[in-house]
């Protein structure tokens, strides 16, 4: 057994992100919008241009880029842009046309499974069932067997943009719950934010796997490598987060999201220790796989099952949100074994 | 808001300094003769729970010791643990999920 290593005394003090580079008419002028501290009163239609092109918006690189800045303007922020653009109006119009777009793709591709009965025990056992059915995680086999350094970097690069503010979309649900699924939610993302100790921060322990492996742990510092796929699956569950209605899908979310890390993180500890990363730099996976086994427990029980004894109309949503997180995460997923199987990078082309 | 040259607000006034139950709350005393604080009353003091996850690990919450069987106290990092109950965890005595794998049952 691994013992856990001495976290240093490295606080991960991130910045606002710098802007990226435009993937497309929409994505252009929003960043000049920005940029310029321009009003942004034409990115309605810009938008709706945007989604009317689009062959598939989860891929859609314009869409999916366009979506994320915007969220990100009610995260950590963009360098060089006023923080009171997160309110300004014409922007939240234009970001509401990509989320409207965005949700109905969502739940036109993914497939609800049986409902349960509307009991803590029943909802549980469904999310347990569902997220099983998904079967053996091929992606983390393959980074435990196969994965070349090369690959299990752009991984690490894939994966910085959500895990340099792991946990942050989820902690929008809090004011929006109450009693027993808030205080689950509060329990698991405080085990998230290292229980009061900023070395222990999710983000922050894999911040040092990211340098471990000489990349670069600033948050954004890999968005122009990452493709539409990739966004998409972190655009979902801020999309979540950021709207009272979805709460259900935002707790449904979480529980998939940590009914399936536990036995992939596993795996993905035993790749990096095959390609000859050290206890610390493994630190990160090591963690998940002890964590995530207490976390899917509360999150299925105490979060979504709580959530929907108190309130039966969400479990609908709780399902839809559980689903959604199986479907993008998937085709996130998906997209690094297609494109590591025919011999490709998974990042973008920016050439 | 009245202006204070010291530009400190003006202290609010204090409440009782204990509640009809008899609770009284931290900070300074600052009425003399304040009755002194009394002992945590027991339905206030958090017990340590066991929950008995159905096919899934024991969820343990508040101050309970894991030891190994020779007595030495197995390091915990978070307030809540699952401890293995199906006997396959690689990282035992905590759960790594590997139930979920081999169909570890706790009813039939």
């Amino acid at each position: 057994m691994t013992t856990t290593p001495v976290p240093d005394t490295t606080v991960l003090t991130q910045h606002p992100m710098t802007l990226p580079e435009a993937r497309g008419p929409f994505t252009a002028a929003l960043l000049t919008a920005l940029r310029d501290g321009a009003p942004a009163d034409h990115l309605a239609d810009l938008a709706r241009a945007a989604v009317a092109a689009a062959e598939d918006l989860v891929r859609d690189e314009d869409v999916q880029l366009g979506l994320f800045v915007l969220y990100e303007l009610h995260h950590g922020g963009i360098a060089g842009v006023d923080d009171d653009r997160e309110w300004d109006v014409d922007l939240l119009t234009a970001r509401a046309v990509l989320e409207e777009a965005f949700e109905a793709v969502l739940r036109e591709r993914v497939a609800l499974p049986e409902r349960p009965e509307p009991t803590a025990d029943a909802v549980a056992a469904a999310l347990f069932a569902l997220t099983a059915e998904d079967g053996p995680p091929r992606l983390a086999r393959f980074i435990a067997r196969q994965a070349t350094l090369e690959q299990v970097r752009e991984l690490l690069v894939q994966r910085s943009i959500y895990t340099l503010k792991e946990a942050d979309p989820h902690s929008w649900g809090i004011p929006r719950l109450s009693g027993r699924a808030k205080a689950a939610l509060v329990e698991i993302q405080s085990d998230e934010y290292g229980g009061g100790r900023p070395q222990r921060m999710h983000s922050a322990i894999f911040a040092r796997t990211v340098r471990a492996a000489g990349l670069d742990d600033a948050y954004g510092a890999y968005l122009d490598d990452v493709p539409a796929v990739t966004l998409a699956s972190t655009n979902a569950m801020v999309l979540f987060g950021l709207h009272r209605r979805l709460r259900g899908a935002l707790v449904g979310h979480l529980a998939a999201f940590e009914m399936t890390s536990s036995i992939p993180s596993r795996f993905h500890a035993e790749g990096f220790r095959r390609l000859g990363f050290d206890d610390d730099a493994c630190w990160y996976f090591d963690e998940h796989v002890e964590a995530d086994a207490v976390h899917e427990q509360i999150a299925g029980r105490d979060l979504a099952g709580g959530l929907v004894e108190g309130d039966p109309t969400l479990l609908d949503d709780v399902l839809f949100g559980a689903a959604a997180c199986l479907a993008v995460d998937g085709w996130a997923g998906q997209h690094l074994l297609d494109s590591w199987t025919d011999g490709r990078s998974s990042l973008r082309d920016r050439s | 808001m009245t202006s204070d040259p010291t530009g400190h607000a003006p202290a609010p006034a204090r409440a009782a300094a204990s509640t009809p139950d008899g609770f009284v709350p931290t900070g300074p005393r600052l009425l003399p003769g304040t009755p002194p604080r009394p002992a945590p009353r027991a339905d206030r003091v958090e017990r340590p729970s066991i929950t008995a996850t159905p096919d899934g690990p024991f969820i343990v919450r508040g101050d309970v010791e894991i030891v190994t069987p020779d007595g030495t106290p197995v390091p915990r990092d978070r307030r809540t643990v699952a401890l293995c109950r199906c006997g396959t965890s690689t990282i035992a005595p905590w759960c790594d999920g590997s139930h979920k794998i081999t169909g570890f049952r706790t009813e039939r």
